[in-house]
């Protein structure tokens, strides 16, 4: 065959399969789906003023929200890499927001915005502390008592909040402190700050995994775990750690969302949010049987989710019908990862190839 | 070895498996014992009915979850298929008149259905249990808010009629119609899980599902079968619900689930699948309703100690099942083949000495 065309579309097909191959390029589809079907809908969601040197719109409010997602869903990629879950992220967000928002106390002084009980980095690293604390928790339950993850999760699920309750005396904590609000609301050189805060973990946990073996020794954890043991790695450890940096995420999340809503609420903060998180994840194409996992795929799986959540809300249909939604689409996604499916495609693969 | 002593081995050995139930006994004995002499007015024969009646839709949801966890797996969607049941039929007989006859049949049929589509996702396209259960907990919930964001009550003079049923059984004592229901479905319970193929093979399937398979019981169909019953006995459960609240809300028996695997676990039933009784899981609910109580009666403890108190004892409970497995574990190792089963469970579960 020496038709220039032909050869052209070949190398272009073959260009394609190699760009499909990659893990994040679904996920990009999905999303490029997504904006497109609101660019034809509503154009407005993609308008982008500047009002006092910062950024507003849709786009820059979808990815602000996005951000304690994104960062919960980096600690649960690799805690699903292990083939392992974690279901209590919910409950550790709330722990985490009620810790910090007590320390600041909700006293509310006529006209003042900067009232705080005790220093602001002490707060901050207070939440962050209990979470990795209950990050452990889970890590020890999983990796040195052999608990199932779903099981041992699933016990701080269940009286996370009843913690989160009592910290904060089962009332909802208003946070009258400025400074604080600038986590989840404030504005960097034009942009949120929460962008940063999950840039800085994407490019922390994207160092640790990709840069050094960690990564690859979480792989073959979540592939093999006596196999990857008897190669010396050790897997107990590692396992152990990962839990708590998952305890970690959960933590600098629910802290970006106390600081939002400048409350915190045992009840509801973070409430469902394992569901996405795990659908982020999934989304991302990192497989739920362990073993392989993209960070990066699953900060877009979030921002799919965002952009659902929003695209929703823009049609004007309730916004309890998003958990409709999302379920069916775990539905699919799962069923389309399975075994079952995959050598379906895999077998019309070749067949295709010999019509042409 | 005398045939004495082998004897004795082998009565202690049976106790052995019945140990998590005296366990649980034990430990509602002491709870009730506790309660009865710290407050007045505990130690009396409707305190204990009114565990029944108050927790009903807990004992049955958690019947059906006894049968998914022995057979290895776990159902995530209870209390969001009770929600979707107690909804649809609080439309049916608001909104369009339905009576409870043609209703109660349906909404059972629905759960069922749920199940089957669980059932079937798991088994066919081998999604992990929990994920797919996951799913379907959020996809009944949301079909609620597709029916009606806000609660709907009930006024219809039939279900008014049967949720305010009471059947007297002597002494001023009085029970309702949800726990003749609950003993219904422990009975057939017991039955099922004991006395069927259908039981046995969920056992085996539970212990072991290659080998199970290799013994040519029918693994596909018994696994779709346990997420279907799972299904039917939450819908049941969400009309036992219905009775007890007489309205429809998307927000009812949320987080059920995690009080229904609470309930089965207290009850003796191993997480891992295999072993567990149905009457245990019985036994199990009678702890939670009493924690319950005594929180009730203490007054001053908030309702978020219940969470942590549940929490804290699924976390003893599963906690003592390591201990149990870790004991037979090295007592095979020590003995025969067995240890080929458990060479196979991950590295966590092996004892630590085996470095």
């Amino acid at each position: 065959m020496s038709d220039p065309t032909h050869s052209l579309a070949v190398a272009l097909d073959a260009r394609l399969r190699s760009l499909s191959k990659h893990r994040i390029f679904w996920p990009l589809v999905v999303l490029a789906l997504m904006l497109l079907f609101n660019l034809l809908t509503n154009a407005r969601f993609f308008s982008v003023t500047v009002r006092d040197g910062h950024l507003y719109g849709s786009l820059i409010d979808v990815l602000n929200r996005a951000a304690p997602l994104m960062i919960v869903s980096m600690g649960l990629t690799l805690v699903i890499a292990t083939k392992g879950i974690d279901i209590s992220v919910g409950s550790v967000m709330a722990i985490s927001g009620a810790t910090t928002a007590m320390l600041i106390g909700g006293k509310y002084v006529m006209g003042r915005d900067d009232m705080t009980s005790h220093p602001l980095a002490l707060c901050i690293l207070a939440g962050v502390g209990i979470a990795l604390l209950f990050g452990m928790w889970n890590g020890f339950l999983v990796a040195y008592v052999g608990l199932q993850p779903i099981i041992a999760t699933l016990i701080l699920l269940v009286a996370g909040r009843g913690v989160a309750q009592l910290i904060t005396e089962g009332q909802i904590v208003t946070i009258y402190y400025r400074p604080y609000s600038f986590i989840g609301n404030g504005f960097l050189l034009g942009l949120p700050v929460s962008y940063y805060i999950v840039a800085a973990l994407l490019t922390l946990f994207l160092l640790l995994t990709r840069k050094t073996a960690l990564g690859l020794f979480i792989e073959s954890i979540g592939v093999n775990p006596v196999a990857a043991r008897f190669s010396g790695v050790r897997a107990r450890l590692i396992l152990f750690w990962v839990y708590a940096m998952t305890g970690v995420c959960a933590g600098v999340a629910g802290l970006i969302v106390a600081s939002n809503v400048k409350s915190a609420d045992g009840n509801n903060a973070g409430l469902d949010l394992e569901l996405d998180a795990i659908l982020a994840v999934v989304l991302g194409g990192t497989s739920l049987n362990g073993g392989r996992f993209t960070l990066a795929g699953s900060v877009l799986g979030a921002l799919i989710i965002q952009t659902l959540t929003t695209t929703i809300y823009f049609t004007g249909v309730a916004p309890e019908v998003t958990l409709v939604v999302k379920a069916i689409v775990v539905f699919v996604v799962s069923i389309l990862q399975s075994d079952r499916v995959r050598t379906l495609l895999a077998a019309r693969g070749p067949a295709r190839e010999a019509v042409r | 070895m005398t045939p004495k002593v082998a004897s004795l081995g082998r009565t202690l050995r049976f106790n052995a498996r019945l140990l998590p139930i005296a366990v649980t006994i034990g430990l509602f004995l002491v709870m009730f014992g506790a309660g009865s002499i710290s407050f007045d007015n505990f130690l009396s024969i409707q305190v204990f009915l009114n565990f029944f009646i108050d927790n009903a839709f807990l004992g049955i949801a958690a019947i059906g979850m006894t049968f998914v966890v022995v057979s290895g797996g776990i159902d995530l969607s209870v209390g969001s298929v009770i929600a979707l049941t107690t909804m649809v039929s609080a439309a049916l007989v608001v909104h369009h008149g339905w009576g409870p006859a043609t209703t109660i049949p349906l909404v059972l049929a629905m759960g069922a259905a749920f199940g089957l589509l669980h059932g079937f996702i798991i088994q066919y396209f081998r999604v992990q249990p929990f994920i797919a259960t996951l799913a379907g907990q959020f996809l009944a919930r949301g079909l609620c808010y597709l029916i009606s964001v806000d609660s709907i009550a009930i006024q219809s003079e039939r279900y008014k009629a049967i949720a305010l049923y009471r059947i007297p059984i002597g002494g001023g004592n009085e029970i309702t119609v949800n726990v003749i229901l609950l003993l219904i479905m422990l009975a057939v319970g017991i039955y099922l899980a004991h006395y069927t193929r259908f039981g046995r093979s969920v056992y085996a399937i539970g212990g072991n599902e290659q080998s199970a398979l290799l013994m040519g019981l029918s693994v596909a169909r018994t696994k779709i079968l346990v997420y279907v019953w799972s299904g039917f006995c939450s819908a049941l459960a969400g009309v036992c619900f219905t009775f007890y609240m007489l309205s429809g809300y998307g927000l009812h028996a949320k987080g059920l689930e995690m009080d229904a695997i609470a309930c089965v676990v207290v009850g003796g039933t191993l997480l891992t699948g295999g072993l567990g009784y149905v009457v245990g899981t019985l036994l199990g609910m009678l702890v939670y309703s009493t924690i319950l109580s005594l929180i009730t009666f203490q007054g001053s403890l908030n309702s978020w100690w219940t969470k942590i108190v549940v929490g804290l004892l699924l976390l003893v409970f599963c906690l003592l099942q390591k201990v149990f497995e870790r004991r037979q574990g090295q007592r095979s190792v020590s003995g025969k083949a067995r240890a080929a089963s458990h060479s196979a469970t991950s590295l966590a579960t092996r004892p630590a000495t085996a470095k």
